[in-house]
Protein backbone atom coordinates (compact mmCIF):
# COMPACT_ATOMS: atom_id res chain seq x y z
CA UNK A 1 0.00 0.00 0.00
CA UNK A 2 1.58 3.59 -1.11
CA UNK A 3 1.01 6.38 1.35
CA UNK A 4 0.15 8.75 -1.38
CA UNK A 5 -1.43 7.86 -4.87
CA UNK A 6 -2.27 10.84 -6.75
CA UNK A 7 -3.65 9.52 -10.29
CA UNK A 8 -4.23 12.16 -13.51
CA UNK A 9 -4.52 14.75 -11.10
CA UNK A 10 -6.20 18.13 -11.88
CA UNK A 11 -6.52 21.37 -10.15
CA UNK A 12 -8.09 24.12 -11.91
CA UNK A 13 -8.97 27.74 -10.36
CA UNK A 14 -11.24 29.19 -13.59
CA UNK A 15 -8.77 29.09 -16.18
CA UNK A 16 -5.95 28.77 -14.66
CA UNK A 17 -4.51 24.78 -14.80
CA UNK A 18 -2.84 25.09 -11.14
CA UNK A 19 -2.21 20.65 -11.27
CA UNK A 20 -2.42 19.78 -14.52
CA UNK A 21 -2.21 15.81 -14.53
CA UNK A 22 -0.40 14.85 -11.84
CA UNK A 23 0.88 10.96 -11.56
CA UNK A 24 2.50 10.25 -8.54
CA UNK A 25 2.92 7.41 -6.45
CA UNK A 26 4.87 8.05 -2.82
CA UNK A 27 6.03 4.43 -0.97
CA UNK A 28 5.62 3.84 2.86
CA UNK A 29 8.96 5.10 4.90
CA UNK A 30 10.46 7.63 1.85
CA UNK A 31 11.57 10.86 1.70
CA UNK A 32 10.41 12.58 -0.44
CA UNK A 33 11.03 16.48 -1.75
CA UNK A 34 8.64 18.33 -3.85
CA UNK A 35 10.92 20.54 -5.79
CA UNK A 36 9.34 23.56 -8.17
CA UNK A 37 9.26 26.98 -8.85
CA UNK A 38 6.74 29.21 -6.97
CA UNK A 39 2.92 28.78 -8.75
CA UNK A 40 4.20 25.16 -10.20
CA UNK A 41 1.07 23.71 -8.19
CA UNK A 42 3.19 22.11 -5.21
CA UNK A 43 0.62 23.96 -2.52
CA UNK A 44 -2.06 22.75 -4.36
CA UNK A 45 -1.12 19.26 -4.81
CA UNK A 46 -0.63 19.07 -1.18
CA UNK A 47 -3.99 20.89 -0.39
CA UNK A 48 -5.53 17.99 -2.42
CA UNK A 49 -3.38 15.79 -0.68
CA UNK A 50 -4.62 16.55 2.83
CA UNK A 51 -8.72 16.86 1.91
CA UNK A 52 -8.31 20.83 2.28
CA UNK A 53 -9.43 20.95 -1.38
CA UNK A 54 -10.80 18.38 -3.87
CA UNK A 55 -9.35 17.67 -7.43
CA UNK A 56 -10.97 18.89 -10.74
CA UNK A 57 -10.52 15.69 -12.26
CA UNK A 58 -8.21 12.47 -11.20
CA UNK A 59 -8.19 10.59 -7.62
CA UNK A 60 -6.18 11.50 -4.59
CA UNK A 61 -5.55 8.13 -2.29
CA UNK A 62 -4.08 8.48 1.47
CA UNK A 63 -3.07 5.18 2.83
CA UNK A 64 -5.51 4.15 -0.29
CA UNK A 65 -8.23 5.83 1.83
CA UNK A 66 -10.03 9.21 1.02
CA UNK A 67 -7.75 12.10 2.43
CA UNK A 68 -10.44 13.86 4.16
CA UNK A 69 -10.61 9.75 6.14
CA UNK A 70 -7.10 9.44 6.44
CA UNK A 71 -6.88 12.68 8.24
CA UNK A 72 -9.58 11.90 10.43
CA UNK A 73 -8.26 8.66 11.06
CA UNK A 74 -4.97 10.44 12.49
CA UNK A 75 -2.96 8.95 9.28
CA UNK A 76 -1.65 12.42 7.84
CA UNK A 77 -0.72 15.18 9.04
CA UNK A 78 0.99 18.59 7.97
CA UNK A 79 3.00 21.56 8.75
CA UNK A 80 1.94 24.41 6.58
CA UNK A 81 3.99 27.17 5.69
CA UNK A 82 2.20 29.89 7.60
CA UNK A 83 -0.71 30.63 9.80
CA UNK A 84 -2.14 28.15 11.77
CA UNK A 85 -1.46 29.23 15.26
CA UNK A 86 -3.38 31.54 17.32
CA UNK A 87 -1.09 34.45 18.98
CA UNK A 88 -2.92 34.37 22.29
CA UNK A 89 -1.89 30.56 22.94
CA UNK A 90 0.82 29.20 24.89
CA UNK A 91 3.12 26.65 22.62
CA UNK A 92 1.76 24.14 24.98
CA UNK A 93 -2.18 24.78 24.59
CA UNK A 94 -1.55 24.80 21.18
CA UNK A 95 -0.96 21.24 21.25
CA UNK A 96 -3.39 20.45 24.01
CA UNK A 97 -5.93 21.68 21.55
CA UNK A 98 -5.25 19.40 19.04
CA UNK A 99 -4.34 16.74 20.94
CA UNK A 100 -8.05 17.04 22.44
CA UNK A 101 -9.50 16.65 18.98
CA UNK A 102 -7.76 12.95 18.23
CA UNK A 103 -9.29 9.94 19.66
CA UNK A 104 -5.99 8.43 20.51
CA UNK A 105 -3.11 11.48 20.34
CA UNK A 106 0.34 11.04 21.21
CA UNK A 107 0.98 12.67 25.05
CA UNK A 108 1.37 16.41 24.57
CA UNK A 109 4.44 16.24 26.36
CA UNK A 110 6.42 13.69 23.93
CA UNK A 111 5.42 15.71 20.84
CA UNK A 112 6.63 18.76 22.85
CA UNK A 113 9.68 17.09 23.75
CA UNK A 114 10.02 15.89 20.28
CA UNK A 115 9.63 19.10 18.83
CA UNK A 116 12.27 20.60 21.26
CA UNK A 117 9.77 23.25 22.86
CA UNK A 118 10.13 22.12 26.41
CA UNK A 119 11.63 25.30 27.34
CA UNK A 120 9.39 26.98 25.66
CA UNK A 121 6.24 25.13 26.30
CA UNK A 122 4.30 27.83 28.30
CA UNK A 123 5.68 30.74 25.82
CA UNK A 124 2.61 33.10 23.80
CA UNK A 125 3.18 31.87 20.70
CA UNK A 126 3.44 35.69 19.58
CA UNK A 127 6.56 35.63 21.47
CA UNK A 128 8.27 33.07 19.59
CA UNK A 129 10.66 33.31 16.63
CA UNK A 130 9.73 32.30 13.10
CA UNK A 131 11.39 28.88 13.82
CA UNK A 132 9.67 28.10 17.29
CA UNK A 133 6.47 28.64 16.02
CA UNK A 134 7.07 26.43 12.84
CA UNK A 135 8.41 23.68 15.35
CA UNK A 136 5.12 24.38 17.29
CA UNK A 137 3.38 23.69 14.22
CA UNK A 138 5.84 20.27 13.50
CA UNK A 139 4.75 19.43 17.23
CA UNK A 140 0.69 19.18 16.49
CA UNK A 141 1.60 17.49 13.18
CA UNK A 142 3.36 15.15 15.71
CA UNK A 143 0.40 14.61 18.07
CA UNK A 144 -1.88 11.95 15.55
CA UNK A 145 1.78 10.04 15.13
CA UNK A 146 0.66 10.22 11.74
CA UNK A 147 2.40 7.11 9.35
CA UNK A 148 3.02 10.55 7.09
CA UNK A 149 3.64 14.02 7.57
CA UNK A 150 3.67 16.74 5.21
CA UNK A 151 6.10 19.88 5.24
CA UNK A 152 4.91 22.68 2.98
CA UNK A 153 8.14 24.87 2.69
CA UNK A 154 9.02 24.81 6.52
CA UNK A 155 11.83 26.57 6.68
CA UNK A 156 10.58 29.50 4.76
CA UNK A 157 11.92 32.75 6.57
CA UNK A 158 14.13 30.97 9.06
CA UNK A 159 17.83 31.74 10.48
CA UNK A 160 20.34 29.38 9.63
CA UNK A 161 20.06 27.91 13.19
CA UNK A 162 16.60 27.66 13.07
CA UNK A 163 16.27 25.76 10.12
CA UNK A 164 19.41 23.43 11.10
CA UNK A 165 17.44 22.45 14.48
CA UNK A 166 14.19 21.96 12.30
CA UNK A 167 15.70 20.19 10.39
CA UNK A 168 17.24 17.61 12.97
CA UNK A 169 13.75 17.28 14.45
CA UNK A 170 12.10 16.15 11.29
CA UNK A 171 15.14 14.06 10.64
CA UNK A 172 15.40 12.36 14.35
CA UNK A 173 11.71 11.49 13.52
CA UNK A 174 12.05 9.97 9.87
CA UNK A 175 14.20 7.53 11.13
CA UNK A 176 11.35 6.06 12.98
CA UNK A 177 10.19 5.09 10.00
CA UNK A 178 7.81 7.95 9.14
CA UNK A 179 7.23 8.89 5.47
CA UNK A 180 8.03 12.30 5.12
CA UNK A 181 7.19 14.78 2.15
CA UNK A 182 8.14 18.29 1.97
CA UNK A 183 7.98 21.15 -0.71
CA UNK A 184 10.81 23.45 -0.66
CA UNK A 185 12.02 25.98 -2.96
CA UNK A 186 15.67 25.37 -1.33
CA UNK A 187 17.41 22.87 -3.42
CA UNK A 188 20.27 22.04 -1.16
CA UNK A 189 17.01 21.06 1.28
CA UNK A 190 16.42 18.64 -1.06
CA UNK A 191 19.44 17.20 -1.95
CA UNK A 192 20.57 17.21 1.91
CA UNK A 193 17.37 15.67 3.40
CA UNK A 194 15.44 13.82 0.70
CA UNK A 195 15.80 10.09 -0.66
CA UNK A 196 13.78 11.17 -3.49
CA UNK A 197 13.10 14.31 -5.52
CA UNK A 198 10.23 15.18 -7.34
CA UNK A 199 10.45 18.44 -9.54
CA UNK A 200 6.78 19.44 -10.57
CA UNK A 201 7.07 22.88 -13.03
CA UNK A 202 3.36 24.48 -14.03
CA UNK A 203 1.13 21.79 -13.09
CA UNK A 204 3.45 18.25 -14.20
CA UNK A 205 5.70 16.40 -12.78
CA UNK A 206 8.73 17.12 -14.80
CA UNK A 207 11.78 14.94 -13.23
CA UNK A 208 11.46 12.05 -10.56
CA UNK A 209 14.51 10.26 -8.84
CA UNK A 210 16.89 10.29 -6.17
CA UNK A 211 18.72 13.91 -5.64
CA UNK A 212 21.98 11.76 -7.42
CA UNK A 213 19.95 10.74 -10.68
CA UNK A 214 18.60 14.16 -11.01
CA UNK A 215 22.37 15.73 -10.54
CA UNK A 216 23.71 13.31 -13.42
CA UNK A 217 20.41 14.53 -15.65
CA UNK A 218 22.42 17.75 -16.43
CA UNK A 219 25.87 16.39 -16.63
CA UNK A 220 28.31 18.52 -18.90
CA UNK A 221 29.89 21.91 -18.17
CA UNK A 222 29.20 25.42 -19.51
CA UNK A 223 31.46 26.98 -21.96
CA UNK A 224 31.06 30.65 -22.76
CA UNK A 225 33.30 32.38 -25.55
CA UNK A 226 32.97 35.53 -28.15
CA UNK A 227 32.51 34.10 -31.63
CA UNK A 228 32.21 36.54 -33.87
CA UNK A 229 29.54 34.92 -36.95
CA UNK A 230 29.01 30.98 -35.01
CA UNK A 231 27.08 29.21 -37.11
CA UNK A 232 24.95 27.07 -34.11
CA UNK A 233 24.50 23.96 -36.48
CA UNK A 234 28.20 24.08 -36.54
CA UNK A 235 29.19 24.54 -33.07
CA UNK A 236 26.24 21.48 -32.16
CA UNK A 237 28.52 19.43 -33.75
CA UNK A 238 31.66 20.18 -31.82
CA UNK A 239 32.95 18.11 -28.66
CA UNK A 240 30.37 16.63 -26.64
CA UNK A 241 27.95 19.43 -27.51
CA UNK A 242 24.49 19.05 -26.11
CA UNK A 243 23.73 22.55 -25.73
CA UNK A 244 24.34 25.43 -27.91
CA UNK A 245 23.25 29.55 -27.16
CA UNK A 246 23.97 32.67 -30.13
CA UNK A 247 23.71 36.04 -29.36
CA UNK A 248 25.44 38.34 -31.55
CA UNK A 249 29.24 37.47 -30.68
CA UNK A 250 28.74 35.50 -27.46
CA UNK A 251 28.25 31.68 -27.75
CA UNK A 252 27.29 29.80 -24.76
CA UNK A 253 27.62 26.01 -25.13
CA UNK A 254 27.00 23.34 -22.77
CA UNK A 255 29.45 20.12 -23.60
CA UNK A 256 29.85 17.26 -21.67
CA UNK A 257 33.37 16.86 -22.73
CA UNK A 258 34.67 20.60 -22.14
CA UNK A 259 38.44 19.94 -22.33
CA UNK A 260 38.23 18.72 -25.78
CA UNK A 261 35.47 21.65 -26.63
CA UNK A 262 37.95 24.43 -25.12
CA UNK A 263 40.78 22.74 -26.61
CA UNK A 264 39.27 23.13 -30.49
CA UNK A 265 37.53 26.35 -29.77
CA UNK A 266 40.86 27.35 -28.94
CA UNK A 267 43.22 25.93 -31.63
CA UNK A 268 40.51 25.28 -34.38
CA UNK A 269 38.08 28.63 -34.28
CA UNK A 270 38.33 32.38 -33.80
CA UNK A 271 36.85 31.90 -30.30
CA UNK A 272 38.59 34.28 -27.34
CA UNK A 273 37.77 35.09 -23.51
CA UNK A 274 36.72 31.53 -23.29
CA UNK A 275 35.32 30.40 -19.97
CA UNK A 276 34.42 27.18 -18.60
CA UNK A 277 32.45 26.52 -15.99
CA UNK A 278 30.82 23.70 -13.94
CA UNK A 279 26.78 23.03 -13.62
CA UNK A 280 25.37 23.39 -10.41
CA UNK A 281 22.33 21.46 -9.22
CA UNK A 282 20.19 25.36 -9.48
CA UNK A 283 21.57 24.67 -12.83
CA UNK A 284 19.99 21.13 -13.29
CA UNK A 285 16.75 22.95 -11.50
CA UNK A 286 16.66 26.00 -14.08
CA UNK A 287 17.06 23.51 -17.00
CA UNK A 288 14.20 21.71 -15.65
CA UNK A 289 11.85 24.36 -14.87
CA UNK A 290 12.68 26.47 -17.30
CA UNK A 291 13.51 29.94 -16.96
CA UNK A 292 10.58 31.17 -15.08
CA UNK A 293 12.06 30.01 -12.43
CA UNK A 294 11.96 32.02 -9.27
CA UNK A 295 14.48 30.06 -7.30
CA UNK A 296 15.80 30.94 -4.38
CA UNK A 297 19.69 30.29 -3.86
CA UNK A 298 19.94 28.05 -0.54
CA UNK A 299 21.55 30.69 2.52
CA UNK A 300 25.04 29.78 3.18
CA UNK A 301 25.74 26.96 5.94
CA UNK A 302 23.08 24.85 5.31
CA UNK A 303 23.64 21.63 7.50
CA UNK A 304 25.09 19.08 5.51
CA UNK B 1 -11.66 4.63 -5.42
CA UNK B 2 -10.47 3.72 -2.35
CA UNK B 3 -9.97 -0.32 -2.30
CA UNK B 4 -9.84 -2.12 1.22
CA UNK B 5 -7.51 -0.79 3.03
CA UNK B 6 -5.04 -3.35 5.46
CA UNK B 7 -5.48 -3.71 9.15
CA UNK B 8 -2.69 -1.62 9.66
CA UNK B 9 -4.76 1.68 8.87
CA UNK B 10 -8.05 1.13 9.88
CA UNK B 11 -7.02 -0.39 13.67
CA UNK B 12 -6.63 3.67 13.54
CA UNK B 13 -9.80 5.07 15.22
CA UNK B 14 -12.15 7.32 14.44
CA UNK B 15 -12.47 9.67 16.67
CA UNK B 16 -15.74 9.88 18.66
CA UNK B 17 -18.58 12.41 17.98
CA UNK B 18 -18.39 14.62 21.35
CA UNK B 19 -19.71 17.93 20.21
CA UNK B 20 -18.13 19.69 23.54
CA UNK B 21 -14.51 18.77 24.72
CA UNK B 22 -13.27 20.19 28.31
CA UNK B 23 -9.91 20.75 27.32
CA UNK B 24 -10.90 22.96 24.72
CA UNK B 25 -13.32 24.73 26.11
CA UNK B 26 -10.88 25.50 29.13
CA UNK B 27 -8.13 26.85 26.65
CA UNK B 28 -11.19 28.62 24.91
CA UNK B 29 -11.85 30.44 28.68
CA UNK B 30 -8.42 30.95 28.94
CA UNK B 31 -8.31 32.51 26.11
CA UNK B 32 -11.02 34.80 26.72
CA UNK B 33 -9.76 35.93 30.12
CA UNK B 34 -6.11 36.55 28.90
CA UNK B 35 -7.73 39.40 26.08
CA UNK B 36 -8.06 42.76 28.20
CA UNK B 37 -10.69 44.74 26.11
CA UNK B 38 -13.13 41.66 26.50
CA UNK B 39 -12.30 42.21 29.99
CA UNK B 40 -12.61 46.25 29.93
CA UNK B 41 -15.71 45.92 28.18
CA UNK B 42 -17.31 43.22 29.56
CA UNK B 43 -16.54 43.81 33.67
CA UNK B 44 -15.22 46.89 34.30
CA UNK B 45 -16.56 49.08 32.22
CA UNK B 46 -20.20 48.41 33.12
CA UNK B 47 -19.23 47.99 36.83
CA UNK B 48 -17.39 51.46 36.35
CA UNK B 49 -20.62 53.20 34.63
CA UNK B 50 -22.74 51.45 37.36
CA UNK B 51 -21.11 52.98 40.00
CA UNK B 52 -20.75 56.87 38.88
CA UNK B 53 -24.36 57.33 37.35
CA UNK B 54 -25.49 55.45 40.94
CA UNK B 55 -23.70 57.88 42.60
CA UNK B 56 -24.82 60.93 40.22
CA UNK B 57 -28.76 59.73 41.38
CA UNK B 58 -29.58 60.71 45.24
CA UNK B 59 -32.84 61.04 47.29
CA UNK B 60 -36.17 61.33 46.05
CA UNK B 61 -34.61 60.99 42.33
CA UNK B 62 -33.82 57.41 42.89
CA UNK B 63 -37.16 56.43 43.75
CA UNK B 64 -39.46 54.66 41.51
CA UNK B 65 -42.67 55.10 42.91
CA UNK B 66 -44.08 54.45 46.55
CA UNK B 67 -44.64 51.17 45.98
CA UNK B 68 -41.55 49.87 43.95
CA UNK B 69 -39.39 47.20 45.39
CA UNK B 70 -36.53 48.68 43.14
CA UNK B 71 -34.66 51.90 42.57
CA UNK B 72 -33.32 53.61 39.51
CA UNK B 73 -30.35 52.35 40.62
CA UNK B 74 -31.18 48.75 40.34
CA UNK B 75 -32.70 50.08 36.27
CA UNK B 76 -29.03 51.26 35.96
CA UNK B 77 -27.67 47.88 36.74
CA UNK B 78 -29.72 45.82 35.12
CA UNK B 79 -29.17 48.11 31.43
CA UNK B 80 -25.26 47.50 32.49
CA UNK B 81 -25.99 44.44 32.89
CA UNK B 82 -27.34 43.93 29.76
CA UNK B 83 -24.14 45.90 27.78
CA UNK B 84 -21.44 43.62 29.46
CA UNK B 85 -23.50 40.32 28.44
CA UNK B 86 -23.81 41.61 24.94
CA UNK B 87 -20.46 42.83 24.67
CA UNK B 88 -19.05 39.50 26.15
CA UNK B 89 -20.98 37.22 24.14
CA UNK B 90 -20.76 39.58 21.28
CA UNK B 91 -17.11 39.11 21.51
CA UNK B 92 -17.07 35.61 22.24
CA UNK B 93 -18.47 34.54 18.55
CA UNK B 94 -16.69 37.37 16.94
CA UNK B 95 -13.48 35.88 18.22
CA UNK B 96 -14.12 33.25 14.87
CA UNK B 97 -12.90 36.46 12.39
CA UNK B 98 -9.66 36.28 14.24
CA UNK B 99 -9.54 32.45 13.98
CA UNK B 100 -10.15 32.64 10.10
CA UNK B 101 -7.77 35.41 9.53
CA UNK B 102 -5.09 33.04 11.32
CA UNK B 103 -5.57 30.34 9.22
CA UNK B 104 -6.54 28.68 12.91
CA UNK B 105 -9.83 27.24 10.69
CA UNK B 106 -7.93 26.03 8.26
CA UNK B 107 -5.52 24.12 10.57
CA UNK B 108 -8.67 22.26 12.47
CA UNK B 109 -9.70 21.11 9.06
CA UNK B 110 -6.24 18.64 9.43
CA UNK B 111 -8.16 16.88 12.48
CA UNK B 112 -10.89 15.34 12.94
CA UNK B 113 -12.82 18.42 14.72
CA UNK B 114 -16.03 19.27 13.24
CA UNK B 115 -16.78 22.79 12.26
CA UNK B 116 -20.44 22.48 14.20
CA UNK B 117 -18.88 21.02 17.33
CA UNK B 118 -16.68 24.66 17.22
CA UNK B 119 -19.66 27.03 16.78
CA UNK B 120 -21.39 25.05 20.04
CA UNK B 121 -17.56 25.64 22.58
CA UNK B 122 -18.19 29.30 20.95
CA UNK B 123 -21.93 29.34 22.24
CA UNK B 124 -20.70 27.90 25.52
CA UNK B 125 -17.97 30.21 26.31
CA UNK B 126 -20.63 32.92 25.00
CA UNK B 127 -23.14 31.52 28.06
CA UNK B 128 -20.28 31.75 30.65
CA UNK B 129 -18.65 35.04 29.59
CA UNK B 130 -22.02 36.95 29.36
CA UNK B 131 -23.65 35.49 32.71
CA UNK B 132 -20.29 36.19 34.20
CA UNK B 133 -20.68 40.05 33.01
CA UNK B 134 -23.74 40.07 34.56
CA UNK B 135 -23.22 38.02 37.55
CA UNK B 136 -20.22 41.02 38.34
CA UNK B 137 -22.76 43.89 37.99
CA UNK B 138 -25.42 42.56 39.95
CA UNK B 139 -22.42 41.87 42.91
CA UNK B 140 -20.86 45.23 42.47
CA UNK B 141 -24.83 47.19 42.22
CA UNK B 142 -25.63 45.30 45.67
CA UNK B 143 -22.26 45.39 47.20
CA UNK B 144 -21.88 49.77 46.75
CA UNK B 145 -26.03 49.71 47.56
CA UNK B 146 -26.40 51.48 44.30
CA UNK B 147 -29.35 49.13 43.40
CA UNK B 148 -31.68 48.38 46.13
CA UNK B 149 -34.17 45.76 44.97
CA UNK B 150 -36.38 44.45 48.01
CA UNK B 151 -37.73 41.21 46.62
CA UNK B 152 -35.93 38.12 45.48
CA UNK B 153 -37.77 37.11 42.16
CA UNK B 154 -36.67 40.09 40.02
CA UNK B 155 -32.76 39.06 40.44
CA UNK B 156 -32.99 35.50 38.74
CA UNK B 157 -36.15 37.23 36.62
CA UNK B 158 -33.51 40.21 35.30
CA UNK B 159 -30.15 37.40 35.42
CA UNK B 160 -32.03 34.59 33.18
CA UNK B 161 -33.61 37.27 31.06
CA UNK B 162 -30.40 38.83 30.30
CA UNK B 163 -28.39 35.42 29.93
CA UNK B 164 -30.22 33.72 27.69
CA UNK B 165 -31.25 36.48 25.88
CA UNK B 166 -27.34 37.82 24.59
CA UNK B 167 -27.28 34.14 23.47
CA UNK B 168 -28.90 36.13 20.47
CA UNK B 169 -25.90 38.43 20.37
CA UNK B 170 -23.69 35.31 20.07
CA UNK B 171 -24.86 34.37 17.09
CA UNK B 172 -24.33 38.21 15.76
CA UNK B 173 -20.93 37.83 16.29
CA UNK B 174 -20.71 34.36 14.95
CA UNK B 175 -22.45 36.26 11.98
CA UNK B 176 -20.08 39.02 11.82
CA UNK B 177 -16.99 37.10 12.91
CA UNK B 178 -17.54 34.87 9.88
CA UNK B 179 -18.82 37.75 7.01
CA UNK B 180 -15.84 39.91 8.24
CA UNK B 181 -12.53 39.40 7.15
CA UNK B 182 -10.77 41.51 9.41
CA UNK B 183 -8.43 40.45 12.16
CA UNK B 184 -10.36 43.03 14.65
CA UNK B 185 -13.91 42.24 13.94
CA UNK B 186 -14.55 43.47 17.68
CA UNK B 187 -12.96 47.15 16.93
CA UNK B 188 -15.47 47.60 14.68
CA UNK B 189 -18.39 45.31 16.73
CA UNK B 190 -17.61 47.33 19.94
CA UNK B 191 -18.40 50.86 18.81
CA UNK B 192 -21.79 49.39 16.27
CA UNK B 193 -22.91 47.56 20.03
CA UNK B 194 -22.66 51.12 21.99
CA UNK B 195 -24.28 53.02 18.97
CA UNK B 196 -27.13 49.86 19.05
CA UNK B 197 -27.09 50.12 22.85
CA UNK B 198 -28.16 53.84 22.82
CA UNK B 199 -31.00 54.18 19.65
CA UNK B 200 -32.39 50.71 21.29
CA UNK B 201 -33.15 52.81 24.70
CA UNK B 202 -30.99 50.79 27.01
CA UNK B 203 -29.36 53.51 28.81
CA UNK B 204 -32.79 55.61 29.16
CA UNK B 205 -35.40 55.51 30.84
CA UNK B 206 -38.57 53.61 29.94
CA UNK B 207 -39.64 54.85 26.40
CA UNK B 208 -43.03 55.70 25.51
CA UNK B 209 -43.56 53.77 21.98
CA UNK B 210 -45.10 57.18 20.69
CA UNK B 211 -42.47 59.37 20.99
CA UNK B 212 -39.67 59.29 17.65
CA UNK B 213 -36.97 57.95 19.72
CA UNK B 214 -39.63 55.32 21.14
CA UNK B 215 -40.78 54.31 17.70
CA UNK B 216 -36.90 54.14 15.84
CA UNK B 217 -35.82 52.59 19.38
CA UNK B 218 -38.00 49.25 18.75
CA UNK B 219 -36.88 47.85 15.09
CA UNK B 220 -33.30 47.76 16.73
CA UNK B 221 -31.94 44.44 18.07
CA UNK B 222 -31.04 45.66 21.71
CA UNK B 223 -34.54 47.10 22.54
CA UNK B 224 -36.23 43.63 23.40
CA UNK B 225 -33.66 42.50 25.48
CA UNK B 226 -33.34 45.87 27.05
CA UNK B 227 -37.22 45.81 28.16
CA UNK B 228 -37.44 42.10 29.07
CA UNK B 229 -34.53 42.65 31.24
CA UNK B 230 -36.23 45.93 33.22
CA UNK B 231 -39.44 44.57 32.95
CA UNK B 232 -39.36 42.45 36.45
CA UNK B 233 -37.58 45.55 38.42
CA UNK B 234 -41.15 47.06 38.20
CA UNK B 235 -42.98 45.07 40.43
CA UNK B 236 -44.46 46.75 43.09
CA UNK B 237 -44.90 45.50 46.74
CA UNK B 238 -48.64 44.85 46.21
CA UNK B 239 -47.33 42.10 43.32
CA UNK B 240 -48.24 44.17 40.42
CA UNK B 241 -46.13 44.94 37.26
CA UNK B 242 -45.68 47.43 34.48
CA UNK B 243 -47.90 45.73 31.21
CA UNK B 244 -45.78 42.66 29.44
CA UNK B 245 -45.55 43.47 25.72
CA UNK B 246 -45.00 40.52 23.38
CA UNK B 247 -43.19 42.91 20.93
CA UNK B 248 -40.56 42.99 23.32
CA UNK B 249 -39.86 39.01 23.06
CA UNK B 250 -40.72 39.37 18.77
CA UNK B 251 -38.09 41.87 18.56
CA UNK B 252 -35.56 39.88 20.22
CA UNK B 253 -36.76 36.55 18.51
CA UNK B 254 -36.88 38.35 15.48
CA UNK B 255 -33.41 39.77 15.21
CA UNK B 256 -32.38 36.65 17.20
CA UNK B 257 -33.49 34.40 13.55
CA UNK B 258 -31.59 37.05 11.61
CA UNK B 259 -28.57 36.58 13.13
CA UNK B 260 -28.86 32.77 13.25
CA UNK B 261 -29.49 32.72 9.61
CA UNK B 262 -26.80 34.82 8.78
CA UNK B 263 -24.23 33.05 10.66
CA UNK B 264 -25.51 29.44 9.19
CA UNK B 265 -25.48 31.20 5.44
CA UNK B 266 -21.93 32.73 6.26
CA UNK B 267 -20.42 29.30 7.93
CA UNK B 268 -21.76 27.03 5.68
CA UNK B 269 -20.01 28.97 3.24
CA UNK B 270 -16.70 29.04 5.11
CA UNK B 271 -16.48 25.04 6.11
CA UNK B 272 -17.55 24.28 2.25
CA UNK B 273 -15.46 26.53 0.78
CA UNK B 274 -12.39 24.19 -1.29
Amino acid sequence: MNAITLRSVTKHFGEVRAVDGIDLTIGQGEVVAVLGPNGAGKTTTIDMVLGLSTPTDGDVAVFDLHPREAVERGLVSAVLQSGGLLKDMTVRESVEYTAALFPSARPVDEALTAAGLTAIADRRIKDCSGGEQQRTRFAMALVPDPELIILDEPTTGMDVAARRAFWQAIHADAEQGRTVVFATHYLEEAETWADRVVVVRSGKVVADGTPAELGAMTAGRVVRATLPDADPDALRALPGVVEVEVRGSSVTLVSTDSDALARHLLTQTAARDLEVAGRSLEDTFVALTGGDAETTPAPEGLPR
Amino acid sequence: MTTAPSTDVTSRPLPRRTLVNPTILRIEMRRLVRNRRILVFTFVFPAVMLVFIGSQITGSDDSMGPHAVANVGAYVMASMAVYGAVMATTSAGASVSIERAAGWSRQLRLTPARPLSHVVVKMLVAVVLGATATLVTFVVGAATGTAHVTAIAPWWQMALVIVLGSLVFAAFGLFMGYLLPSENAMQFLGPMLAILSIFGGLFSGPLPTDSLYGQIAQWTPIYGLSQLAHWPLTLTTTGAHDAFRMAWVLNLVVWGLVFVAGAVWRFRRDTERV
